[in-house]
Formats: structure tokens, C-alpha cells, sequence
């Protein structure tokens, strides 16, 4: 028997962890950030003070890191309030989350608590653990010395070593012995050695020298990491040339489709074969890490107008519904996709048109999947609201099977991802790699399964989340 | 300074032919329906709208003004003495380019600059008349018009003359120089609030070269371009196009536009043929919503005037029949010879603006002869002054005449 407040419990759950893999507080094509910010915050607040240890156990969930960010925020901000039963296994997933969290994330983290005066007996524990264990540490000592400087300032870690005069004496009193501190001095006064430093350091470095732009993106090019080499693409075009070679075999194929849409028509023609293998071996290596195993798989994807996102996130649920279309190949044994408007060629997919999920969900049917996905913002127009009942209706008289709406756009009016109806759950998406998580979850929204049962879902997903972090240690 | 518009006009009804209305995308306070042209659908592929073989003997581009008041000159006066003259905010021209053979129209698509005209003015821009004449290329040929001010204009110079028998209620004023000047209030897209959200996260469709823009469910605005391409460029012109303040009133009144709903009817369906047959209803169940929503301007009766022939084409401005009991929108066109809809842009009157024009037509109807007017408006010469001097004419009567009629309690 489940009581009233037991199925409200498993929805707003639900509904946190859906907003929590799509909301990252940026600007969308239907809302701007401050609205955004304002409904996801709304959202953390409610879970926390209504269901804190399940709130925590979101973490252990794969959501983003933002929200990640925000949870973990909040749990350090709020320590007095955990029951002392929930307070060791809450301090575990804390621990292990900030030390999932990319550097520069977790160090805006921790200036975010410095900021807001969170300095309980815990938050320093983990903050010193945190700093005082990092593999790193010198490295971002250097890459992110105000933040390292402020949080350890914070939570009393002593400078040692040559961190204490790197951050308190003053680095221009002495010559230092650690290889990346002497460089970092050397560099403010002779030009070469700003070459030994990360290309983010280096830069503001290279402007104070009135270095060329041209020169210095040769020289700095080694110490260039993978991503940085994505993202100055254009740059360096313009600069050198010649866009800088990175490892596309590296990124996730999301990052991969983002960037394969951000380049125009012709060229993506002329590189067809080397966007497509690279494709292929990014989602297959993304199927590894995840374990995903499908069936027969219908995806309808939305290349609508508004797939083109916003300014803040470019093209980002297009190059969502891309790289679910290429995991979804490379995990099923059989999968088709079904564009709102049909394309020749998916790797020259552009947004455009009217969201007309209709025609692709009938089509989609009628090639009968055991399983179909759809990949859209939730905003049909074509006609207006006529994909939710359709699914209604096709559910109901058993002419589709198991249905996943995912949806990469939180939308702040209706605190979650929009749905496209009652009939099909609707999971939040950040990664097509999420898809694995969201099927999952979406399969409790769906089957009315208990509290209890997504407890104890929360439970498993729990211990592989820090079992992980015993092994790893 | 005898130029009155709609002198010879003719009456037909407006239609939409040769476009398909599409579905609704509503934001906010308001709805915009894509109208599609039927000779782009076959070949229309995302990305290369058009198939190579449709005609493009007719293309409208736009130039930016910028922000500028402009004084126009519309012509009518004598050789080397004062014309007539209006004054108007003017954000945007359009550039109309058309051959007459049907061929395509050449360069379109190259930046129609800096011309004697953009060049920023001392106080005001000087322009000379509406639709004017620009150097073509071969076999194209081009005039500058200014969107929505012909058919503005030709509301303005209704009846403008005045009257032409010497009644004894007219001021001097009136007699010698008609309705001279005569002004009507407009407000800018841009004043209209949701209308530049709801824009730019409209979706524009493949082959779409028009809208149908409605406030709150009231249709605000016609718009058709010739070419998809056309339209794309000039889909952002809208915000800067003027609208009657009766739609700002209802923009802000009415933030969320009444919820439509065409359902799906499930009953009874067994596959998922019958389904798709479902949804193909409800795709006709909105197409005849919108036809609904659109009834006060489409089929009803206008008076038409033309103002430029154009080899096949033919533009014309147009006022609807006034009547105060359902909306009034005037506007103006470009009809191909097969009567096919190339262009179209009309205004939404405000209640009171409709108000004046009914008032002048019924007066212009009785040969401005006050006792016979009042007749036919079930009304008296003083009831009738009265109404002249509610609607902003008390400069036509006498002040006598004014100085009869019983006060109004002023605030």
C-alpha cells in the first residue's frame, strides 16, 4: 500500500534527478539563466529540506556537474541538519563527489564556500583532504593559485613546502626548487619560460610580454591539453593557419557531435570519413564504459529551430540528439532515427523548422521497435501538443512499446524538463551517455514503482559509487 | 494639394491564394501561424528551401534606416511649389526587384547600401515619395518602397480634400485646406511586450515566406514575402513594423494567449494508419481554427487602389469597408497576374481610428452635407458635431458650430 506521501516522495525525486541531469543554470532557447538559476535553485532547496538523505544519494547518480556542484554546496552549508545515521554515509559521498568534480569546478566550489563563510568542522575536513591529497597539487597551485589560495587560506591547511611562499611571502623574494613554481617565476620576467606553463597561465603571461599571438600559440602548443586544443580551433585558424591536431578518439561523443556541428557544411563533407570513424569509436567507447546493451531501437530526434539552443549552449540539444543517435547504433543490435525532419545525412544535420514529432513517432512505430527513445526539448508545435496524445493513445492501444522521452533543456516554467505528456516519462539528459541512467529511471517513472524500490535502486547505485572510490584507492 | 487616396478604388475580397497556413506557435500573448507557399513545398528540403525551378522574378529585400524620423514627400503639388508632405518614423525600406520576362531577378541577395538615402540626415531624413524608382540591372528592375506607409497613407488622405460644396458649418480652414494636417497614433513592435520573445524563438518552416500574427487571439498582422530566402531576412523587420494600440492594450492585458486545443481522437483507432488519418484531422481542425481566428481580414470586403503596375505584377493598397463593429485592417499588396498573393502587410486599425474613417466616409457619402449625414447615422447636426469633435475634426466646423454645442464636463 503506498500511502499519498510515499508517491509524492518517488515524484519529486524523480523529477530532482530528471532536472538535475539537464539543468546547468545557462541560458536556453526558451528561458534565460536568471530563470533558470532561480527554478533549479528552487528545486535543491525543496529536496534538501524535505528528503535530505535521498538529496545526497543524487549524487552517486552520474548528474551533472553542476548540480553536483550545488549539492554538494548545499550539504556543507547545511551540516548541522543531517540525522546522525545518514552523517557517515552522507561525508563518504561528499568526499567522493568533490573528488570526482573537474579541478576547475571543484575549486570554484570551494571559493564559493570561502565566500559564503562555510567553515564548519566538516567542510574543513573535506577541504583540507580534498587539497592536501590532490595528485595535482602543484599544478594547481599554479593553474588556480587564488582559489587554491583563498580555500586553503579557509580552512587553516598550512602552506607547506614552498606553497607558503609561493602564496604568502611573495614569489619574487627567492628562487623556488619545485620545477613548476621556479617556471612560473622565471616567467613574469623572461619570455621562454612561459612555455613551461599550462596554455592558461601562459596566456595572461604572454599578453604582460607583448608576445604575438601567432608566436605564441606555436610555441605553447605542446602543453596544450586536449580540450584546450578543441576549443581554440578557430583561434589558432586564425592565428597560425592551421587548426591545432587534437584526439577526437578522446572526447565523449556528445563533445564530439557539438563540434562536429559547429563546423560548416563543406568542410564537414570533406571530412566525412575522419568525423564519422571518430564518431563511431567515441560512442563505442562510451558503450564500453557504460555497458549499454539495446535491442531493436527507434530514435526520434528533434532537429527543430530550437535544437539550435542558445548562446550559452550552442547547437547543444542537437549535438544531444546526434550523439544519442550514434550510442544508440553502436550499443543496439538494430536502430534507425527518425529526424522531425528527415535527413539524407546525419552528420550534416542543421536546426531548422518547425517540431513536428508526429510524422517521426508514426514512422518510428510503424518500423516496430522494442524500445524508442525520443530526443527533444519537449516544445511541439506541429501541430501544438499533439505528440503527447498520440503517445496517449498509442500506448493505451498497444501499437508502441516502452517509450523514453529525454530531454536535454530544463524548462524553469515547469521545474523539470517539459514533458510531452503523462504517457511516457521524461528524463532529464546531459550526455548521451546518460541514456543507460535515464532508461533506468525512466522505467520507474513509468511502472509506478515504489518508494522503496527506488530506494533501494538509489541504495545500489550508492555502493558502486563509493565502492569505486575503494578500489580507485 | 488635391490628393485623395481610394478615389476609383475598386471592391474585391482578400484571400491567400497560393499559401497554405501551417501550424501555430504560440509564446506568451502571442501566436504566430507560418503560411507556407505551395510552389516551394514540393521541392522544400531544409536547408535549400525552393527547387531550382521556382520562379524568382520577384524577390523584396529590406534597407536599414536606422533609427530616424523622415519627412516623405508624396507628391501632389504644383510644379516647383510645396507637395505634400507626411512625417513618420521609418526604420526599414523594402527593395522591391521584379523582371518582367520571368526570369530570375539578378544580384539579389548583394547589399543594397549606403545610397544618397541611408546617409544620416541633420535633424530628419528627406525622402522622396513612397514607392520610388531605383536603378535596376538588365533585365531587373527595382523601386524603394516604404512598407506599411502606403497603405497608412491611404488612410490619412481618405476624403482628404474636404469638402467640395461650400456647407455653412465648415471652417475656412476646412474649405481651403481639407483635412490638412491629419495625424494617427501608432506604436512600435518593439513597445508591444512578448512580441521579441515570441519572434525569435519562432521557428521558422521550410518554404514559409509569410505569418499571421495574432495578440491575445487577435489577428495583428499579415506578412508575406515572395521567397523563403526573403522572408528568412526579413523576419526580424516585424518588430520594428507600427501596430494600433488596441494590441498593445491586449498584449498587456492578456499575457498568455487563451489556450487552444485541438484534440486527438484515440476512439476506436486500431493501427497506426488510422492514427496517422487522426492527426492529419487535427492538422485541419488548426488550419480551420486559424481561417477562423484570420475571418476579419480574409473575405471581407475591401476597396483596392492601384499603385504600381509592374509587368505581370501589380501593387495595391487597400481599406476594408469600415465598420465599428468588428475589426478593420487596410494594408497593401503585391498580386501576380494569376492572382496569386506575392506580398502583403497590413495594420490592425484601433477602434477609434476606425471611428474617424467611418465618420469621414459617411460625410464624403452625403457630399459632406451635415443634415443628410446625420440621417443616415440615426443621429442630429449636433449629435454629428459632437462626433466630429470626439473623433479629433472639430478643426472642420465653424467655431460658431462649436460654440453651440452643449458642454461636455471636461477633467
Amino acid at each position: 500500500m503506498t500511502t499519498a506521501h510515499e508517491r509524492v516522495a518517488r515524484e519529486d525525486l524523480l523529477t530532482f534527478v530528471s532536472a538535475c541531469f539537464a539543468s546547468t543554470g545557462q541560458r536556453e532557447f526558451y528561458s534565460d539563466s536568471r530563470g533558470q538559476g532561480v527554478s533549479i535553485g528552487f528545486l535543491h532547496e525543496y529536496v534538501l529540506g524535505n528528503y535530505r538523505a535521498l538529496y545526497a544519494r543524487v549524487l552517486a547518480c552520474g548528474i551533472n556537474d553542476y548540480n553536483q556542484a550545488e549539492i554538494i554546496f548545499r550539504l556543507l552549508a547545511s551540516g548541522r541538519l543531517v540525522a546522525p545515521e545518514h552523517r557517515a554515509e552522507e561525508g563518504a559521498l561528499l568526499l567522493r563527489a568533490i573528488e570526482r568534480l573537474p579541478p576547475q569546478r571543484a575549486m570554484r566550489l570551494l571559493e564559493r564556500l570561502a565566500e559564503a563563510r562555510v567553515n564548519n568542522r566538516r567542510t574543513r575536513a573535506i577541504v583540507r583532504r580534498y587539497l592536501g591529497e590532490a595528485r595535482e597539487r602543484e599544478l594547481w597551485a599554479v593553474k588556480y593559485r587564488r582559489r587554491f589560495r583563498v580555500a586553503a587560506a579557509h580552512v587553516h591547511l598550512p602552506f607547506d613546502g614552498e606553497l607558503g611562499s609561493l602564496f604568502v611571502a611573495g614569489w619574487r623574494e627567492r628562487a623556488y626548487t619545485t620545477p613548476l613554481f621556479e617556471s612560473f617565476r622565471r616567467a613574469h620576467f623572461a619570455e621562454a619560460a612561459i612555455y613551461e606553463l599550462p596554455y592558461s597561465i601562459a596566456e595572461g603571461l604572454a599578453r604582460k610580454h607583448g608576445v604575438p599571438r601567432e608566436v605564441f600559440l606555436r610555441k605553447i602548443e605542446p602543453r596544450m591539453t586536449n580540450l584546450e586544443r578543441l576549443r581554440l580551433q578557430d583561434s589558432t585558424r586564425e592565428a597560425l593557419g592551421i587548426s591545432l591536431a587534437f584526439d577526437p578518439g578522446r572526447l565523449s561523443p556528445t563533445r564530439l557531435a557539438s563540434y562536429v556541428l559547429s563546423l560548416p557544411r563543406a568542410e564537414r563533407e570533406a571530412r566525412r570519413r575522419e568525423l564519422t570513424s571518430a564518431l563511431e569509436a567515441s560512442s563505442a567507447r562510451a558503450v564500453r564504459r557504460t555497458n549499454a546493451r539495446f535491442g531493436r531501437v527507434a530514435c526520434v530526434l528533434d532537429r527543430s529551430w530550437s535544437a539550435s539552443g542558445s548562446s550559452e549552449k550552442r547547437r547543444r540539444p542537437l549535438a544531444v540528439a546526434l550523439a544519442t543517435s550514434c550510442f544508440v547504433r553502436a550499443a543496439a543490435v538494430e536502430s534507425r532515427g527518425f529526424w522531425t525532419y528527415p535527413t539524407p545525412d546525419e552528420l550534416l544535420v542543421e536546426a531548422v523548422g518547425q517540431t513536428d514529432l508526429v510524422t517521426p513517432l508514426l514512422e518510428a512505430m510503424a518500423w516496430r521497435p522494442d524500445l524508442v527513445i525520443i530526443v527533444s526539448d519537449g516544445f511541439d508545435n506541429d501541430p501544438p501538443g499533439t505528440a503527447g496524445e498520440l503517445l496517449a493513445i498509442a500506448r493505451a492501444k498497444g501499437l508502441c512499446p516502452f517509450t523514453l522521452h529525454v530531454n536535454p533543456v530544463f524548462d524553469d516554467v515547469s521545474l523539470g524538463p517539459k514533458p510531452l505528456g503523462a504517457a511516457v516519462p521524461t528524463m532529464g539528459i546531459r550526455d548521451a551517455e546518460d541514456l543507460p541512467t535515464a532508461i533506468a529511471f525512466g522505467q520507474f517513472a513509468n511502472g509506478g514503482a515504489t518508494l522503496a524500490e527506488l530506494t533501494t535502486a538509489l541504495g545500489a547505485r550508492v555502493a558502486h559509487f563509493l565502492g569505486a572510490r575503494q578500489d580507485a584507492a | 494639394m488635391s490628393r485623395e487616396s481610394f478615389g476609383d478604388a475598386v471592391p474585391t475580397t482578400l484571400d491567400l491564394q497560393g499559401l497554405r497556413i501551417a501550424s501555430p506557435q504560440t509564446m506568451g500573448a502571442v501566436r504566430i501561424v507560418p503560411l507556407v507557399r505551395e510552389r516551394f513545398l514540393a521541392g522544400a528540403a531544409p536547408g535549400a528551401p525552393g527547387s531550382p525551378d521556382a520562379p524568382r522574378d520577384l524577390r523584396i529585400a529590406m534597407r536599414d534606416y536606422g533609427d530616424s524620423l523622415a519627412v516623405v514627400e508624396v507628391g501632389g503639388g504644383t510644379p516647383g511649389g510645396l507637395g505634400l508632405k507626411y512625417m513618420s518614423f521609418v526604420p526599414h525600406g523594402f527593395i522591391v526587384s521584379y523582371t518582367t520576362d520571368g526570369s530570375p531577378v539578378a544580384a539579389q541577395g548583394a547589399s543594397f547600401g549606403p545610397t544618397s538615402e541611408t546617409k544620416p540626415g541633420r535633424f530628419v531624413r528627406l525622402m522622396h515619395r513612397m514607392v520610388k524608382q531605383e536603378p535596376g540591372e538588365g533585365a531587373t528592375s527595382r523601386f524603394r518602397m516604404l512598407p506599411l506607409h502606403l497603405a497608412m497613407e491611404g488612410l490619412l488622405a481618405l476624403h482628404f480634400n474636404g469638402p467640395d460644396i461650400l456647407w455653412s458649418e465648415y471652417s475656412q480652414q476646412a474649405i481651403r485646406r481639407g483635412l490638412d494636417p491629419r495625424t494617427e497614433r501608432t506604436v512600435r513592435g518593439t513597445w508591444l511586450p512578448g512580441l521579441e520573445e515570441a519572434l525569435r524563438t519562432f521557428e521558422i518552416v521550410p518554404a514559409q515566406v509569410g505569418v499571421l500574427l495574432f495578440i491575445a487571439d487577435a489577428l495583428a498582422c499579415a506578412f508575406v514575402v515572395p521567397h523563403p530566402d526573403d522572408y528568412r531576412r526579413l523576419h526580424g523587420s516585424l518588430l520594428d513594423d507600427f501596430f494600433g494600440d488596441l494590441l498593445r492594450s491586449y498584449a498587456i492585458l492578456y499575457p498568455h494567449t487563451p489556450p487552444a486545443l485541438a484534440a486527438l481522437d484515440g476512439a476506436g483507432v486500431t493501427t497506426l494508419d488510422e492514427l496517422a488519418g487522426r492527426v492529419e484531422r487535427v492538422r485541419a481542425d488548426w488550419r480551420a481554427y486559424t481561417k477562423l481566428l484570420a475571418t476579419g481580414l480574409l473575405d471581407r470586403e475591401v476597396r483596392v487602389e492601384r499603385v504600381r503596375a509592374m509587368g505581370p505584377f501589380r501593387l495595391e493598397r487597400f481599406v476594408p469597408v469600415f465598420d465599428r463593429d468588428v475589426e478593420c485592417h487596410l494594408g497593401e499588396r503585391i498580386v501576380r497576374d494569376d492572382g496569386t498573393l506575392e506580398y502583403l502587410k497590413t495594420y490592425r486599425m484601433s477602434a477609434a481610428q476606425v471611428r474617424r474613417a467611418y465618420l469621414l466616409d459617411q460625410l464624403a457619402a452625403a457630399a459632406w452635407n451635415m443634415e443628410l449625414a446625420a440621417e443616415t447615422l440615426h443621429t442630429t447636426v449636433t449629435g454629428l458635431a459632437q462626433r466630429l469633435v470626439a473623433a479629433g475634426f472639430g478643426y472642420l466646423l465653424k467655431p460658431a458650430v462649436l460654440q453651440t454645442l452643449p458642454r461636455t464636463k471636461r477633467r
